[in-house]
């Protein structure tokens, strides 16, 4: 077997607390399938046929229980953890040691993309490298976000990753928040590389395939506890540190006897040094290829721990961690779902008004004289006359009653809009109702505001 | 033979090109043929047709056993005269007799349809009869299954063969074949990219950026992921050079055998050489394969079909993957210490070699020679796309060797100083051709006119049987894309696609003519260049 791939989801969604109080994040729906089916498509797509998936037991519940994750006919080996967030996702990886057999796949939960797959395990194949990882130029969400006033705010740490020449090998990868002195390159790595390319404006897709050395690596280093956190830069770092660019095979047979024994870093770190085989060595040497040239050393630099980068230009590729990005990703959902926008279980009368990039979910039922554009409503959904939905993100189970007037909002599950509700760039909690009459204007509802909410009297500007 | 008794002209040359094609074994079956010929004499031409449709009959029947494609065959006056192309050594040509439209082309051109059924019946008996003493005599004296040998010696008959697929892209029925051989195997087509310049629109021409794996699943199952990962290797170039392919490849097999279970009512040595095939066809999509791989994965095939059916699953794989390790020990490892042994004697003090791009067996001599204290320099000649020049360069440069860098270009302003010419191979041809990197000929051309001495460095496991007399009928297109480059910003050929008249060749071998080389040194000593066939008669014999 060539990869196992491992799907983490058990993450909790802490930047849209507004969407994740009552459903976790995995089984949030984009495009009326939850979250985590994008990524498993895309596995399976590709032609995986088994997956790990690391979840809470609340997620287990519901995917057991929702109709689309049975439409994933991968196996899924459901691993199930404590839910209290102490557990990084490296923790995670160290706690499926015994699963993983061979390289590793690792994807998050809300990664949402149509990247050629085939492009970021070439690298990891072709230069037999120890990291492989996918990023993408970020875009700029363009929609207004309900609840939000203004421009999105810019207090957040920028990534800095530096590349080589080719675009491929990464040389650098530091968060701002760890370079409180300014950046700073070792002049060893501007020897092997004096041309790097910085890149700020990058989103981290959250998949890597690693290798299983690295997975016992990290199986005896309990210190690290998350992938991108933690891992990722030391990984990058070590490519470029002495022990790993001489050791001798000698030295190696003895470290590997003396790994668990000796507690020192030395044995753990060459563990990861891929030893490559004296057939593999004498194959490069004879081969007359380099990866660079102008200077005297030979391939990689002799370096056997080697981390690469895929950066897609183009394509799709959104990380759906926060309200933005969710709303994003519901516009573009039906782009990258092949089944029909409208579910052929939904009623649908015949004097209602339906755009062509609108996803209706199952059971669905929407009455005459409703006009629905650009957006998303989710299963046993309830729309009433003349109702007008724009740009807005309809979970399961809503009720709208007639005559309300919806646009540019997120109106989670099991929620009530009242008649003629003026909603607009809102946020409706879970269950929340919103009396009739009521008009909102760029509000978040949960179940701290609903009080305010009581009376139809107009409000504006919540929180 | 077949001359005494018969009358018929016709009759007669049918008989001696199916004499000749199937070999002195069938000499009985030639003389009773011929006394029921003297019996039919009256009927002239039902003796025509029955010729021709026993032969048809034969023909049929022998293709359904073999599996023969049918194409060429049924299609004689359409096939590009294989006997005038001294073609490369075809798919196996199993036994004895190839039916092939050589032995067609004379006999009479008239088959009219009426064939009697009872002499069909009779012609069919016979072929039973003939059928199955060939088929004894066939097994033993069959060549190795796979690739390029020529028939034995021993026939001494001037067999024809088909034309390798790798060169007949432009004809669709064999690319139809071979895509339905590949979807048998369940790899995928890498698809031709590009215009082709019409000289060479017989070769497959592929573009880097479109790798096989893009049409193959994530994880791959249906191929060892040792050999979609050499694969990518050779179609992106990270492992280039005859022998760094060869090592990569015999270690790739380490791994596939070390990971390979017999299946149950399976016997290993059958077994694994069926698996190995697809490997090899995958490879073959992702890079042409080189002779000195096609003479491994003979060897290999051969170890393999040479397991006793007793051996255990355990014994057999170590004693396969020991193969290995000694094959490449011998012939490469080996093969280079002694070669250069015998190097370092045509080297002398105040020496000046001219090298050309990156031959790992010459780097390796020079190494040596140095570390032996030879006093000598060196001019790297490189040329683009590849400039692998410059890999050489650093390499002797690393040494401590003082090296000259020049552009193929300038050769001949290089030429006055040097005192020889060492040259590595990618092949050597039985006709004493040598096949490498393209530009060779052009530096053993003009060494030749200015007198110095050219030689060739090369192992005997990349000797190959084929022959060759021009780079144009076999070879390999690489991607044309390599041929672009950006020089201040500007890529002139950015759009070349667009331009309807305009077509970039990238072409990777060419072939030296033995006139020009004055010496090859091998791992058995130093042979000229016309004593290639010796060699391979010699290492024919051995194994």
């Amino acid at each position: 077997m060539e990869l196992q791939a491992v799907l983490m989801a058990a993450g909790g969604g802490s930047r849209m607390p507004d969407l994740t109080y009552n459903t976790p994040k995995p089984m949030l729906p984009v495009g009326n399938k939850p979250l985590m089916w994008h990524p498993l498509n895309l596995l399976e797509r590709v032609g995986f046929e088994e997956v790990i998936v690391i979840t809470t037991k609340e997620v287990q519940k519901m995917m057991s229980t929702d109709p689309k994750m049975k439409d994933v006919k991968m196996k899924l080996d459901v691993v199930c953890i404590q839910e209290d967030g102490d557990m990084g996702t490296a923790d995670a990886l160290r706690h499926i040691q015994q699963k993983i057999k061979t390289d590793v796949l690792v994807v998050s939960c809300d990664l949402i993309t149509d990247v050629a797959l085939h492009e970021v395990v070439d690298l990891f194949r072709a230069h037999n490298a120890t990291l492989a990882m996918l990023m993408s130029k970020a875009h700029d969400f363009t929609e207004t976000v309900p609840g939000q006033k203004g421009k999105k705010k810019t207090g957040e740490q920028r990534d800095f990753v530096g590349v080589d020449q080719s675009g491929k090998r990464l040389l650098f990868m530091a968060n701002e928040a760890d370079l409180e002195d300014g950046l700073s390159i070792r002049k060893s790595i501007m020897r092997k590389h004096p041309r790097m390319h910085i890149k700020t404006g990058l989103v981290d897709a959250h998949l890597y395939c690693l290798k299983k050395a690295v997975v016992d690596f990290l199986a005896d280093n309990k210190s690290i506890s998350s992938i991108r956190g933690e891992l990722l830069p030391y990984l990058v770092r070590k490519q470029f540190s002495k022990t790993t660019n001489c050791p001798k095979s000698k030295d190696d047979a003895d470290d590997q006897t003396q790994k668990t024994a000796d507690g020192s870093t030395n044995s753990t770190e060459l563990l990861i040094c891929s030893r490559d085989e004296p057939l593999l060595q004498l194959a490069q040497e004879r081969s007359c290829w380099n990866d660079h040239r102008g200077d005297m050393s030979e391939a990689y630099h002799g370096g056997k721990l080697r981390c690469y980068v895929h950066i897609m230009d183009q394509g799709l590729c959104y990380r759906v961690n926060t309200l933005a990005a969710y709303i994003e990703a519901n516009r573009l959902a039906s782009k990258l779902l092949e089944e029909p926008a409208v579910h052929p279980s939904a009623v649908i009368s015949e004097r209602c008004q339906m755009g062509p990039d609108s996803i209706i979910g199952a059971q669905c039922q929407v009455a005459d004289k409703t006009s629905i554009k650009r957006s998303t409503i989710g299963n046993s959904t309830t729309v009433k006359e003349k109702v007008k939905v724009t740009n807005s993100i309809i979970m399961h189970g809503v009720t709208i009653e007639e005559g309300c007037n919806i646009h540019g909002c997120v109106i989670c599950s099991n929620a009530v809009i009242g008649r003629g509700a003026d909603l607009k760039y809102c946020l409706v909690g879970n269950g929340q109702q919103i009396e009739a009459e009521g008009e909102a204007h760029s509000f978040h509802t949960s179940t701290f505001n609903m009080l305010s909410l009581f009376s139809p009297p107009t409000v504006t500007r919540g929180t | 033979m077949a001359e005494s008794g018969v009358t018929d002209g016709l009759c007669n040359t049918d008989d001696i090109e199916r004499s000749k094609t199937e070999g002195k074994e069938l000499t009985k079956e030639e003389k009773q043929r011929l006394r029921k010929e003297k019996k039919q004499q009256k009927k002239n031409k039902e003796k025509n047709d029955e010729k021709t449709s026993h032969e048809g009959e034969k023909k049929k029947n022998k293709k359904k056993k073999e599996e023969q494609p049918a194409g060429s065959a049924s299609q004689p006056p359409a096939q590009p005269s294989p006997k005038a192309v001294p073609a490369p050594a075809p798919p196996p040509p199993a036994a004895a007799a190839v039916p092939v439209p050589a032995s067609e082309a004379p006999a009479p051109a008239d088959k009219p349809a009426k064939s009697k059924a009872d002499l069909k019946a009779e012609r069919r008996a016979r072929q039973e009869a003939e059928r199955a003493s060939k088929g004894k005599k066939g097994d033993v004296g069959q060549p190795a299954p796979t690739g390029k040998l020529k028939a034995p010696p021993s026939e001494l008959q001037p067999v024809v063969k088909r034309l390798p697929e790798h060169v007949q892209v432009d004809n669709p029925e064999v690319v139809k074949k071979l895509a339905k051989k590949l979807e048998r195997q369940q790899i995928p087509l890498r698809s031709d990219y590009g215009y082709k310049v019409s000289l060479f629109s017989h070769l497959h021409q592929y573009s880097r950026k479109a790798p096989l794996t893009q049409q193959l699943g994530i994880p791959s199952t249906v191929i060892h992921p040792a050999i979609v990962r050499l694969g990518l290797q050779y179609s992106q170039g990270i492992v280039a050079g005859s022998n760094a392919r060869s090592v990569a490849l015999l270690h790739a097999f380490q791994q596939v055998i070390r990971d390979y279970t017999t299946p149950p009512n399976e016997e290993l040595s059958r077994d694994l050489v069926n698996k190995l095939k697809p490997y090899i066809s995958f490879l073959n999509q992702c890079r042409p394969l080189s002779a000195s791989m096609g003479n491994a994965i003979k060897y290999i095939k051969k170890e393999i079909s040479n397991i006793p059916s007793q051996c255990k699953e355990e014994e057999a794989k170590i004693k396969l993957l020991n193969c290995i390790e000694r094959y490449i020990n011998e012939k490469i490892v080996l093969a280079a210490k002694a070669i250069a042994k015998y190097s370092i004697e045509k080297i002398s003090d105040g020496d000046v070699i001219l090298v050309y791009g990156c031959s790992s067996l010459v780097n390796h001599i020079l190494c040596e020679a140095f570390e032996k204290k030879r006093k000598f320099r060196v001019i790297v000649v490189d040329s683009r796309p590849r400039l692998e020049g410059r890999e050489a360069l650093r390499r002797l440069v690393q040494k401590g060797i003082s090296c000259t860098y020049v552009l193929i270009s300038a050769v001949s302003y290089i030429l006055p100083e040097v005192s020889k010419v060492f040259l590595g191979a990618h092949a050597l041809l039985a006709n004493g051709y040598v096949m490498s990197r393209v530009g060779t000929s052009q530096i053993a051309l003009v060494a030749k006119a200015f007198n110095v001495p050219v030689l060739v460095c090369c192992e005997t496991y990349k000797f190959c049987e084929r022959v060759q007399t021009d780079s144009f009928v076999s070879n390999e297109l690489d991607d044309p894309d390599d041929l672009i480059v950006t020089r201040k910003g500007k890529t002139q050929l950015e759009h070349w696609q667009k331009v309807p008249s305009l077509g970039l060749l990238n072409l990777v071998y060419d072939v030296t003519p033995p006139d020009f080389v004055d010496l090859v040194i091998t791992d058995l000593g130093m042979i000229p260049c016309t004593s290639v066939p010796v060699v391979l008669r010699v290492k024919n014999v051995d194994q």
